[in-house]
């Protein structure tokens, strides 16, 4: 069962990425790259669950805070002109 | 004990696919957001604790427990900092044409 929860979430990752790259705004694109890592958190916790190496629950806490830290991250820069041009394009 | 972590660890895996398929399928940011939100906290959760049921020792159970209150913390306030931006720089949502969306739309350009 363990093994079917990783493949089960290595399909959605590569749905996400997919998500990630023809998605029409830049939202979709950072929502995309957020349910990745979310994803990656777990992937990281099954793995060491079938590898029988539970100590890889301690990068798992840190990829959580980092994929955390990313997305506030990009989001600062969501005043830029570069967001709202393309939006403008779009709308044209 | 081995049945029940089984069955969690389907639930949480069936609510991922349909998440992701969400994700691929949904017409709308918006809607795709509701997707996310799905798997980002109830699946996460059950998948953790179909691996809390997995009977590993202590400090283990503590690992999963942070991982879980850390990423129920976390994700919604990543999507609700997600969402006011794309409202702020006036991302607006598919709707069906009908008179108060026509009204809306000339009012608010």
């Amino acid at each position: 069962m363990l093994i079917a929860a990783t493949i089960a979430i290595l399909v959605v990752m590569i749905m996400a990425i997919t998500r990630a790259i023809m998605g029409p705004t830049h939202y979709d694109r950072i929502l995309a790259v957020n349910m990745f890592g979310t994803k990656t958190v777990l992937l990281i916790s099954l793995l060491g669950f079938v590898m029988g190496r539970p100590e890889f629950l301690d990068i798992a806490i840190v990829y959580a805070l980092i994929n955390f830290i990313s997305v506030i991250g990009v989001l600062h820069y969501s005043d830029a002109s570069i967001f709202k041009r393309s939006e403008q394009q779009k709308k044209q | 004990m081995n049945i029940s972590s089984a069955l969690f660890l389907l639930i949480g895996s069936f609510l991922c696919i349909s998440g992701g398929v969400g994700i691929l399928r949904f017409p709308d940011f918006y809607t795709r957001m509701h997707a996310v939100g799905v798997t980002d906290t109830l699946a996460t959760a059950m998948i953790l604790i179909g691996l809390m049921l997995q009977n590993p020792d202590g400090l283990v159970i503590v690992k999963l427990v942070i991982i879980l209150l850390m990423t129920l913390f976390i994700s919604p306030t990543a999507s609700h900092a997600l969402a006011s931006a794309a409202v702020h720089n006036n991302l607006m949502p598919k709707l069906e044409e009908t008179e108060d969306n026509k009204k809306v739309s000339s009012s608010n350009p």
